[in-house]
């Protein structure tokens, strides 16, 4: 049996709570210390204690940071899902079992099967007190020792997990140790799986989506956060409180120049983010679908009386409470129209956490320049993996603030009304309090009906006038927003897809052997790109996770002329997408049979 | 002769028409109009730079009536119920800028409930004031959550549900000024507005506020009547700036004094029966007595001049954070390579 290096993935089965998921952690950050591409998803319930959860580890000679559809190793250290897991293995899964909760032979044959008496092991962990936490340890010494992860990748990782904490790391370095020893003792190796040192990570970082984001506010220069708790949206508000202080300098009097507020409900949120948006502060508030439906009002009034936020969408499953700590990419729809009456929102999609760290940045910059609040809609899968990502760039160019109504400004129009169109561009120039000082500019902003000087107003024109200017200072976004990344193919198929579906499509481009071109949408409103690639391509696939196709339809309803080139691929099972799923809807396009 | 003719002017020397807004749209008669004119008053007579306001409102008749004063204020008349928190947004992106907000008692005790809630716990420096009627006047006449169980509506229907007592509600979750006014009694609602505008947190006047339209029939617990013959008051209340000298009279033993967080006093001119309103549970008990004897309580209720508002505690900078400079909101260069170092693997 020839050995496969650096090719298969590690699926861990155990309870949430148990405390497994630095054991995880610790095995994922090792193999990175011997310069591996490890990624890892953790699949977990929405619970606290008790309920399945499963980490996959997975390293590939490309270095790829998709979820594999299969593990070749397994370990079902899970009483409760020990059965499906055994079941769910293709035959010749590595497993190494605890010898406590033995399966019967005959029920799963053709498993390649290693048992460690765990419960024992553990008893050689003289701390009684610790022995619940560090026993999880043992498995990572059995996985390092089986499948050649020196110790000291351990020791290292384990650093970096508990940085300075010496006594903590020697107590998990012997822990670990307890394992590597049994199985060097007692395991024969019988698989041909195998880690070797390689050069994948570079000049990468390890970062979670939702704290690029969070970080890439701060560059953003947000000052007041308003934010609700939900999964998986509060890791990035928490991120922020975490990093602000320090990355921000205080006065010289040692006064903060950020305020974190955590609101009753999003509501409040929201209306927290308007008001200091429209006082002139850079806002935000972040949350996930639920969320997005609540603030639903009062996104329309930002929209309508034209006050700049960001709001964060970190997407779960839906409908309604849905699957909340499982990812999908399923409010598209009800952000761009989000509110009741004729509205729209443009919103930025990331694909990875650079470009989180890119786009968050960017967003503050966007809503001041146009005046409404702007979505930046990532996912679970991003914001609440750990990725290895290019390093957070440094924004380039000065924060742009947008047309104000200065004195000097004032004086200069002569006209000067808060929703007059002046330039020709819809943007009119905005006040900001105590910062616009001239009498003139005094007026009640309203989601009413009003005037181009922002008084009350039901006068038909006036309403259609004001509505079409929003109109087409939305449509004027697309000259600031990221624009698509193109990567040409040989096949007679486009394909387009979004956020955290890339990483998928690139791997499975590279595994096909013609490829189709490949246009990845960043933003919303849409490119001219958007329709050009449209154009030349007679078939479109538009791969996406959610179940109605949304992006589909966007891409139909705003560009009907190339609405019958338009194919629609969806994976909405909530799990990460894997590459399987998407090589596998394009071939069928293509025809081809799928291997 | 000439030279009294021009029309007096407060210490900016700015006219009392300088702080007026656009015409009025309300119903002739419409207790809300009333406030407007307090606030108008109150604030000229404070010489308060209306520039320094920020006028925030939900949704309702009420919340309509910041387009009738400060016009030299900027407002944000906001969406229903969601007052509290767009005044807090704006209040704390710019805490130089007080926030008059404006909200109606189906605005903050039915729909913005939760958010009236929360404001009083999380007390940003503004001034809070409901214009209760006990009705939704701009959706012509439904009941409130203000309404009494033995008030009928105009045709004659009894609400089904209790009654929300907006001051017993305030001194529960902790809020550390508490009013009550009628909106027919300038002579005490002046005062207490001009004592809000100068407290340091949260100030919360529920003013009575007939609407003359829908609830100011017989029987209705929300008239003008019936708050003339069944409003109770503890005390006269006055205001003094700190520049100003005390001068009203009193007698000895007759004189609450209250001074508020810039130097300025509230003084409480004892009546028939006198209460501390610096005790938290003397306030409870005052409003309790007068409810279960039909009475409706009004004057400054209770007050906490040692508690400071949500801003004070913040700990920001003196800066507004809606006029922080690049340099100061972007890290500095190098800063980020800093943070890419603690993710590198
Ligand atoms: C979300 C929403 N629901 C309902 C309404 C309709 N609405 C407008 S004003 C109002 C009640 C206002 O009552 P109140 O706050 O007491 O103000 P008043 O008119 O009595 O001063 C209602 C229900 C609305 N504007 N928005
Ligand atoms: S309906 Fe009632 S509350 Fe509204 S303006 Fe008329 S009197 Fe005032
Ligand atoms: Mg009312």
């Amino acid at each position: 049996m020839d050995p496969v290096i650096n090719d298969f993935s590690i699926r861990i089965a155990t309870a949430n709570g148990t405390g497994s998921q630095t054991s995880n952690i610790v095995i994922q950050r090792a193999l990175m210390k011997m310069g591996l591409a490890a990624s890892s998803k953790n699949l977990f319930p929405s619970n606290i204690a008790g309920l399945p959860t499963w980490f996959q580890i997975r390293v590939s000679p490309g270095g790829w940071q998709t979820m594999a559809s299969q593990w070749q190793v397994l370990l079902p250290l899970n009483p409760a899902t020990i059965g499906r897991d055994l079941r769910e293995s293709e035959p010749g899964t590595v497993v190494i079992e605890n010898s406590a909760m033995k399966t019967a032979d005959s029920e799963f044959e053709g498993l390649c099967r290693y048992s460690v008496p765990f419960d024992q092991l553990a008893r050689e962990i003289s701390d009684a007190k610790l022995r619940p936490r560090l026993k999880n340890l043992i498995y990572v010494g059995v996985v390092a020792q089986l499948f050649g992860i020196p110790i000291d990748a351990i020791r290292a990782a384990l650093g970096s997990v508990f940085p300075g904490k010496e006594t903590v790391i020697e107590l998990n370095v012997n822990a670990a140790q307890i394992g590597f020893d049994f199985a060097s003792e007692n395991l024969k190796k019988q698989d041909r799986w195998k880690f070797e040192p390689a050069d994948q990570i570079k000049h990468r970082i390890l970062i979670e989506g939702n704290e690029a984001t969070a970080l890439g506010a701060i560059w953003g220069g947000v000052s007041v956060v308003a934010w609700y708790p939900i999964t998986p949206a509060s890791s990035l508000a928490e991120a922020l409180e975490k990093h602000i202080g320090d990355c921000r300098d205080a006065d010289p009097e040692g006064g903060k120049r950020f305020v974190v507020i955590q609101a009753e409900d999003e509501l409040a949120a929201i209306g927290m983010a308007l008001g200091a948006g429209w006082a002139g502060a850079r806002s935000m508030t972040s949350t996930s679908g639920p969320g997005i439906s609540l603030m639903g009002e009062n996104l329309g009034f930002g929209y309508f009386a034209e006050i700049p936020t960001v709001v964060y969408d970190v997407q779960r499953v839906g409908p309604s409470t849905g699957l909340p700590t499982r990812t999908q990419q399923s409010d598209l729809l009800q952000v761009a129209f989000q509110s009741h009456g004729d509205t729209r929102f443009p919103f930025l999609l990331p694909a990875n956490a650079s470009e989180a760290f890119e786009f968050s940045c960017q967003s503050y910059d966007l809503a001041d320049k146009y005046q409404t609040p702007v979505l930046f809609l990532s996912d679970l899968d991003l914001g609440m993996n750990t990725w290895i990502s290019d390093p957070m760039p440094e924004p380039t160019g000065d924060m742009q603030r947008g047309k104000i109504a200065t004195d000097e400004v004032i004086a200069r129009l002569e006209n000067w009304g808060r929703y007059r169109d002046v330039d020709g561009d819809g943007i009119p120039y905005r006040t900001i309090p105590g910062v616009t000082l001239h009498p003139d500019t005094a007026h009640l902003t309203r989601g009413s009906g009003h005037n181009e000087d922002a008084e009350y107003s039901e006068s038909p024109e006036v309403y259609k006038n004001n509505l079409d200017r929003l109109s087409r200072k939305i449509d004027g976004m697309v000259v600031d927003l990221p624009a698509p990344v193109l990567t040409e193919g040989d096949a007679p198929l486009g394909v387009i897809a979004f956020g955290t579906t890339d990483l998928a499509m690139q791997e499975a481009l590279e595994s096909l052997d013609s490829k189709p071109a490949y246009l990845r949408i960043r933003a919303y409103p849409f490119h001219e790109e958007v329709e050009a690639f449209l154009a030349e391509h007679q078939q479109v696939l538009v791969i996406e996770q959610n179940q109605q196709g949304q992006m589909a339809q966007l891409l139909r309803m705003h560009l009907p002329q190339h609405a019958d080139r338009i194919e629609s691929a969806t994976y909405y099972g909530g799990l990460p997408l894997t590459t399987q799923i998407v090589r596998e809807a394009i071939e069928q396009q293509l025809g081809v049979e799928t291997r | 002769m000439s030279e009294d003719k021009k029309p007096a002017t407060n210490t900016l020397g700015l006219t009392k028409s300088d702080y007026k807004g656009g015409p009025s749209t309300m119903c002739k008669g419409c207790g809300h109009d009333r406030i407007s004119e307090a606030i108008i008053q109150a604030s000229y007579d404070l010489g308060l730079d209306a520039t320094n306001i920020l006028k925030m409102s939900g949704i309702g008749c009420s919340s309509k009536t910041p387009a009738y004063f400060l016009g030299n204020a900027m407002g944000l008349n906001s969406t229903h119920g969601r007052m509290p928190s767009f005044a807090t947004g704006a209040h704390i992106a710019n805490t130089s800028m007080t926030p008059i907000g404006v909200s109606g008692d189906g605005d903050s005790a039915s729909i913005g409930m939760g958010q009236f809630v929360h404001i009083l716990r999380r007390n940003p420096k503004m001034v809070y004031i409901i214009e209760n009627n006990g009705v939704y006047g701009l959706t012509k006449g439904q009941f409130s959550a203000t309404a009494d169980r033995q008030s009928p509506s105009k045709r004659g229907a009894y609400p089904r549900e209790e009654s929300i007592d907006l001051c017993g509600l305030a001194l529960e979750l902790g809020a550390t000024f508490v009013s009550r006014s009628f909106s027919g009694d300038k002579k005490q609602l002046v005062p207490l507005l001009k004592a809000a505008l100068s407290f340091d947190g949260l100030s919360f006047i529920d003013v009575i506020s007939p609407c003359v339209t829908f609830n100011n029939h017989e029987g209705s617990t929300k008239s003008y009547t019936h708050q003339k013959e069944m409003g109770v008051t503890f005390h006269d209340p006055y205001y003094v700036s700190p520049q100003d000298p005390i001068d009203i009279e009193y007698e000895q033993g007759e004189l609450r004094e209250v001074t508020l967080h810039d130097g300025s006093k509230l003084l409480l001119r004892k009546l028939e029966h006198d209460f501390d309103p610096t005790d938290r549970n003397a306030s409870f008990d005052a409003i309790q007595r007068t409810r279960n004897k039909g009475e409706v309580l009004t004057g400054l209720i209770h007050i906490d001049v040692e508690a400071r508002s949500m801003s004070s505690n913040s700990g920001l900078t003196d800066q507004p954070l809606s006029m922080l400079a690049q340099q100061e909101l972007r890290p500095a260069s190098g800063v980020l390579d800093r943070i890419n170092d603690s993710f590198r693997i």
